[in-house]
């Protein structure tokens, strides 16, 4: 006899898969959440920054419950040379509030969204690779762990930036480098009063900092710091398709940001307390592909949502909400006992019209200004060095004016360059389309 | 702090049966594409041979899936995730 199929499968405990379980227990579904770690968390990192808007939604006293490091009231950016750091602070108390953004460390945080599915009802399995989707043509209905087979009447797949189960159904193609980045972080031990003193904070209240230039000595990308309790997360992340560009390794990279001068006395005397690697994604809203199939649904990482403008990087807002909307349509399909595609596609509706698909649309052309702009990563910061240099140096020369310091500081690069590049890129995070998009109509 | 050393901080649960990443033979395989494993792994556990052959070690991997993306079919023959409790287990994430 055929076992009974699962109302619904989730594989993968991160935040869209506990969301969306979740939110599927509460409807009364008997749901069913995967999980290949010993606990949830145990296989997740991330840079360490939580937009909390989108987890308002389904927990909205999280901010109390939820094991969050530090309300970030502190944003820096600089662009790092090898020996000086040209940085932007803005400090507000207004950075908290509906808006706020949390420090977060995957291990616990994860652990607590999994802890409220269980509570709310759902089936919680840990240890347990997933190893193949149950296909029947070309309709999911189950999983394949080992010699075990779970059937289901769907299947949310939140197994993270590869989907290697989507990938081995033929639901998703190879993976394009470009729309790929290779992230690695350590997490270093300070304590609360000199994580507070070092970065100037008062208790609970943190910082995101975020570094371009030389951590990365040239590739796209950046550094990161985010302090989070006792600790601080330190790291970087880089494109996949854009390693060609020096011979630096991604662990230098690390040690680049660490030893930099204006890093290093921050970290000075911290014990390492881990370190880890983890994939995110760069390729922005065309990177995202299918999302809904006969019997399966792409959530977070898994479905390519994640966001970075320059100055905010974001995924896990957007996997929370994307979690959320895949359940309601999922419990759409359950009152009409309609899984297929046709019967799931409500998912895509509801996150188009989401702050997800609206905020996608909108950066679609920050991936590309990156590739395109490599000066961002390279002269861009020199020339801020050499400006300021000019100001702040008082050494007995002969007086040069700034305009003409700014003159030779530019120089190397060409004005014209310059001005096309702030003009592409403020049209690329004002989400400004070019004229093709326009007349393709492929963008509102 | 090398690397490996670092390495050492983290919590493994290697699994001694069974590798989860294998390699093809890489003689045919462009020695940029292994460069690029050798530079993109955040483990640093891909590693050239004075004679030119791709050295690799499963046991500290991070699970990331960044090799898969550069050399799924080439350099790499089969990536899997290690079985179920088995690798990385982040204490910090």
């Amino acid at each position: 006899m055929a076992e009974e199929p699962y109302g619904a499968i989730v594989v993968g405990a991160g935040p869209a898969g506990c969301i969306a379980a979740t939110v599927l227990a509460r409807a009364g579904i008997d749901v069913v959440l995967v999980e290949r770690g010993t606990t949830a968390g145990s296989k997740n990192m991330s840079g360490g920054r939580l937009y909390g808007h989108s987890l308002a939604k389904v927990f909205p006293d999280f901010a109390e419950r939820a094991p969050l490091e530090r309300l970030i009231t502190k944003e820096r950016i600089s662009l790092l040379t090898a020996d000086s750091a040209t940085t932007v602070e803005f400090a507000s108390t207004k950075l908290a509030g509906p808006a706020a953004s949390y420090s977060v460390l995957r291990a616990s945080l994860d652990s607590w969204l999994c802890d409220q599915a269980e509570e709310a009802g759902a089936t919680l399995v840990t240890g347990v690779r997933v190893d193949r989707l149950m296909m029947t043509d070309s309709h999911v209905t189950g999983i394949v762990a080992g010699d075990d087979e779970m059937p289901a009447k769907v299947v949310l797949l939140a197994d993270g930036a590869l989907s290697l189960l989507a990938r081995r159904a033929g639901l998703i193609g190879e993976p394009d480098p470009h729309h790929y980045a290779v992230g690695a972080k350590e997490v270093i031990h300070l304590g609360e009063d000199v994580v507070q003193d070092r970065f100037g904070l008062a208790p609970g209240e943190g910082c995101a900092w975020m570094f371009d230039g030389h951590c990365t000595d040239g590739h796209i990308g950046g550094g990161f710091i985010y302090t989070n309790r006792e600790t601080v997360s330190l790291g970087i992340v880089t494109t996949i398709g854009d390693l060609g560009h020096s011979s630096t390794r991604v662990p230098e990279m690390v040690d680049r940001l660490r030893r930099h001068p204006v890093v290093a006395p921050l970290i000075a005397g911290g014990e390492m307390k881990e370190y880890g690697g983890h994939m995110a994604l760069e390729g922005g809203y065309d990177a995202v592909p299918q999302l809904v199939h006969d019997g399966a649904l792409l959530l977070g990482d898994a479905a390519g949502l994640g966001l970075n403008s320059g100055y905010t990087i974001r995924g896990m807002d957007m996997a929370i909400e994307s979690g959320r909307l895949a359940a309601e349509a999922v419990i759409s399909a359950h009152a009409r006992d309609d899984f297929s595609a046709a019967g799931l596609a409500s998912y895509t509706d509801l996150l188009a019209e989401s702050f997800v698909g609206k905020d996608m649309r909108f950066s679609r052309r920050f991936p590309s200004f990156l590739e395109d702009t490599p000066r961002l990563f390279t002269e861009y910061p020199a020339v801020a060095e050499q400006i300021l240099l000019g100001m702040f140096v008082v050494d007995g020369t002969d007086p040069v004016p700034l305009s003409r310091t700014a003159r030779q500081a530019l120089h190397p690069v060409g004005i014209g360059t310059v001005a096309k590049d702030a003009w592409r890129g403020l049209g690329a995070v004002d989400g400004r389309t070019s004229f093709a998009t326009r007349m393709r109509g492929g963008d509102r | 702090m090398n690397v490996e050393a670092k390495l050492a901080v983290d919590r493994f649960t290697v699994d001694e049966d069974e590798a989860h990443i294998t390699l093809a033979d890489t003689s045919s395989v462009p020695r940029e594409t292994l460069e690029l494993l050798v530079r993109g792994c955040p483990g640093g556990l891909y590693r050239l041979t004075d004679e030119g052959t791709l050295d690799f070690d499963y046991a500290g991997c991070f699970e990331c899936g960044t090799c898969y993306v550069i050399a799924h079919g080439t350099a790499i023959a089969s990536w899997n995730y290690p079985r179920g409790e088995m690798g990385i287990d982040y204490r910090c994430g």
